[in-house]
């Protein structure tokens, strides 16, 4: 266990809707909000309360991609453009592929550390449907080293996971793992149905792990993933506000309204070798092990966590990188129940990136705020049972195939 | 003669009418895939596309663009794969670009005619009209030295006819394309009394790339396609004199519409498919098969009538629908033309009335759920059970009009232009998307 030089506190999280195919009022045609309107309305979604802008020291923003998706870098300086407040206060952008957000989190946490802030305004945002996915799937490619895209799949990521699908059937067994992907489905699905910012609040399929069942089509899509097996292309930001004690009582919060950040681990791995073993996430596993050791905790004192499934495969070796599962087991826990939200350790109680949305910059800041809604009591529908003797929440949030991670422990 | 050295040089006559420009897009995907096979570098593919007016070929190029970026983006995949050698493609926005830009560079846009005479073969997809037809054959046949083979996509015209009156020998095969040729699966093969083995062979190679699903028909006039929908149409008129003793004309032509779109469970009614085909596309196509059909007249003094007063129907250069026998808004039908009153009556004026006097009908599927359905039967049977026994004037006009369709499927066969009856149902389950073949016993 180490012990921070200062408490660090995470408090007053907001998300807009995950925007894209599957909600209602999203059509690919028509015109829609801009990245302007989403990190506005996330950032003043935060301001608003913990008493506006005077009250914020620094600021950091997380994104991916702009610089494609919306011809659009120079991010910080969307700041003041957010609130005039925050003109002339130093902010920074961060990049880590889908590990932006825990980056932009790690920053925060980092200046509050250094006693350069007491408040940090973190907004994570990637708006992606500016394009056709087939477009998305080449913007999104950079997460992965660039010498490898030439050889890659039509569908760079989705083609690195179907391999490793592929690899995980082969030593584990494909019927269960591929049951475990229907269940892991559904289960973010019903999840997504709880939380009204979720892309997958309106799903209304009936039988969702017969659906999820379908067998993958090479020749259409990907030779061991199907769709579903897919978190889907997503416009959307979240915002959340990082303090220091000082910070909460110049805002007026009483520390029982925040989290306290007990522990992280931030890894990276070489992103021009292939992984060293395609069934397992070695480096959010580290990730993990880092961040526990650091909170001086076990996985068994964790009530829930917010993991990267970016998709279903990756959610079931997550679970295995947790430490919930031994390797090749992550199926059966699955399938056990144990990871709904009425299991013993509910994942991802808002549907994750595959039920919830993945605006691939924003989303590790989505975790934070989920978890901070979950250990206060904020999480309304969606809320679980946090019990008293395992008040921790963890996220683990992966940028690239388990390249750039960002694991981190919070206590209620 | 090998297949890629055979479509290494072709022409596309009417290529920029709505059935050429499919056959035109079609074809460039076709020899441009080939020109891309490691084999065939260095080789080079020359499709001409041919047609009457700069302006629609223009128009027809962008037409290629769009449809090529679509198919592109489609199979982009495999496209990584055809340009793996090429190391500068690496995003699919690249690769995209680079085909689309190969297929295009395959064709030439051209009003001369002349460009016909390298070809070593000629699709054609001009006017209906035997006369032009076999003039402009003879034209190309006696200036190009190749010995080319002729693809004619006529719908209703011999093929016979043509091949003799423009002395080919044999070097002709009807190729029947249905509308729009790049989404219609279905493709009329029809050979000629004298069409040659291998033109045969490769019509049939050159379909199963295009991954269509052939119907072959013998060569009498109108094919299976047309044999069915023209006397579809001639069934629809004569229910229209009974129906004229009880209402309107206009109440009558909705009656018949709703009962062959609604009840027979098709995707149109009879007069959205002769709107949708052109009046005039219809009238004509039944000028062109009456000398052919003996013991029955294959002539509609409906659609004469139609035509007189200026009535067309047809679509708009964006496919959207022009009216004709009805009025259309976004799609939907609003107004039935009434060609005594000589004006449109809107529907809410017609409804009321037409469905009292249907009467109590049973409760049909939507044709959307039953086709592509494949426990379809588990729809139909209690459907069609259903409105056997029911007792309405409706019912009546419905049953009637089911039997017809499947008297027609049947007349096609004895009358030798289909080979079978499950020809005859793949031509309409195919060509027409209807939920089900005419020839079934549903009613028996």
């Amino acid at each position: 266990m180490k012990k921070l030089r200062r408490k660090v506190y995470m408090v007053a999280g907001y998300n807009t809707i995950s925007m894209g195919s599957g909600r209602k009022e999203f059509h690919p045609k028509k015109e829609r909000p801009g990245l302007e309107d989403y990190i506005k309305e996330a950032g003043q979604g935060t301001l608003k309360m913990i008493g506006g802008a005077k009250n914020v020291d620094e600021c950091v923003i997380g994104n991916f991609m702009a610089s494609r998706f919306n011809r659009q870098a120079n991010l910080a300086a969307f700041f003041p453009f957010i609130d005039e407040g925050l003109r002339y206060k130093p902010a920074i952008r961060v990049e880590g592929a889908c590990g932006t957000g825990g980056l932009a989190l790690m920053s925060g946490i980092k200046s509050i550390l250094a006693e350069t802030a007491e408040v940090v305004l973190a907004v994570g945002f990637e708006v992606q449907n500016t394009v056709k996915a087939i477009y998305c799937a080449d913007f999104l490619a950079p997460a992965g080293w660039a010498a490898m895209r030439k050889d890659g799949h039509a569908y760079f990521f989705p083609g690195q996971f179907s391999e490793r699908a592929g690899a995980y059937f082969e030593k584990f067994g494909r019927e269960t793992t591929r049951k475990a992907f229907a269940r892991w489905y559904r289960n973010a699905i019903e999840n997504a149905r709880l939380c009204p910012t979720a892309q997958e609040y309106h799903n209304t399929t009936k039988d969702l792990e017969a659906a999820a069942m379908v067998e993958p089509n090479a020749k259409a899509f990907l030779e061991n993933l199907t769709a579903l097996d897919c978190s889907k292309v997503s416009d959307g930001a979240s915002a959340i506000a990082i303090m220091s004690e000082e910070g909460l009582k110049r805002c007026g919060i009483p520390v029982s309204e925040a989290v306290e950040v007990v522990g992280y681990g931030q890894v990276e791995e070489d992103i021009t070798k292939p992984p060293p073993d395609r069934t397992a996430l070695t480096t959010m596993k580290q990730a993990v092990s880092n961040a526990l050791e650091f909170a001086g905790i076990t996985i068994a004192e964790v009530a829930t966590a917010e993991i990267h499934d970016c998709f279903t495969v990756a959610g079931i070796m997550a679970v295995e990188a947790l430490g919930l599962a031994e390797q090749g087991k992550g199926p059966e826990f699955v399938l056990e129940g144990n990871t709904a939200r009425d299991g013993k350790f509910p994942i991802n109680t808002t549907g994750g990136l595959i039920g919830w949305g993945h605006p691939t910059g924003g989303t590790g800041v989505h975790m934070a705020v989920t978890l901070w809604e979950q250990l206060t009591g904020k999480a309304g529908a969606s809320q679980v049972n946090i019990p008293e003797d395992r008040p921790y929440g963890l996220m683990a949030n992966m940028g690239g195939d388990d390249k750039t991670l960002v694991a981190i422990v919070f206590k209620a | 003669m090998t297949y890629e050295e055979r479509l290494q040089h072709v022409s596309v006559l009417g290529a920029a009418g709505k059935m050429g420009s499919g056959i035109l897009l079609l074809t460039a995907v076709e020899m441009a895939d080939l020109s891309l096979k490691a084999g065939n570098k260095g080789k080079t593919f020359v499709l001409n596309a041919i047609d009457v007016s700069d302006e629609a070929l223009a128009g027809v190029m962008r037409y290629l663009k769009a449809q090529l970026l679509k198919i592109a983006e489609k199979k982009v995949n495999a496209l990584r794969a055809v340009y793996t050698e090429r190391r500068d493609l690496i995003d699919n926005d690249e690769i995209i670009a680079q085909y689309i830009f190969d297929v295009m560079n395959l064709v030439r846009p051209t009003t001369r005619l002349e460009a016909a005479y390298d070809s070593k073969m000629v699709f054609e997809a001009i006017k209906e009209d035997s006369a032009l037809k076999v003039k402009i054959f003879s034209q190309i046949n006696k200036n190009n030295t190749q010995q080319p083979w002729f693809f004619t996509n006529t719908s209703s015209i011999p093929i016979t006819v043509l091949d003799e009156g423009a002395g080919l020998g044999g070097r002709i095969i009807g190729f029947h394309f249905y509308n729009p040729p790049a989404v219609q699966k279905l493709v009329e093969v029809i050979r000629g009394k004298n069409t040659l083995k291998e033109v045969e062979e490769f019509a049939l190679a050159y379909a199963k790339n295009l991954r269509k699903v052939v119907a072959p028909a013998h060569d009498i006039a109108g094919f299976i396609g047309n044999g069915h929908f023209m006397r579809d149409i001639l069934h629809a008129t004569s229910e229209l004199h009974k129906l004229i003793k009880d209402m309107s004309l206009a109440e009558a032509i909705y009656a018949v519409n709703k009962i062959s779109q609604d009840y027979l469970v098709r995707p149109m009614g009879i007069f959205q498919l002769i709107d949708y085909v052109g009046v005039d596309v219809c009238s004509f196509i039944m000028f062109v098969m009456a000398p052919y059909t003996k013991n029955e007249v294959i002539h509609s003094p409906f659609l004469d009538k139609l035509m007189g007063l200026g009535i067309k129907g047809g679509q708009y250069s964006d496919g959207s629908q022009k009216d004709g026998v009805l009025k259309y808004e976004k799609g939907k039908i609003v107004a039935v033309y009434d060609p005594i009153k000589e004006a449109y009556i809107p529907v809410s004026e017609l409804q009321a009335k037409v469905d009292k006097f249907l009467g109590a009908m049973p409760a049909p599927p939507a044709w959307k759920i039953v086709v592509g359905n494949k426990a379809k039967d588990d729809i139909l049977i209690p459907y069609f059970a259903q409105l056997k026994t029911a007792d309405s004037p409706g019912a009546e006009i419905a049953r009637n009009y089911v039997k017809k369709s499947k008297e027609i499927g049947k007349h096609l066969v004895l009358s030798g232009v289909a080979y079978n009856d499950a020809d005859v149902n793949t031509v309409l389950l195919t060509g027409f998307f209807h939920a089900y073949g005419p020839i079934n016993e549903y009613l028996d």
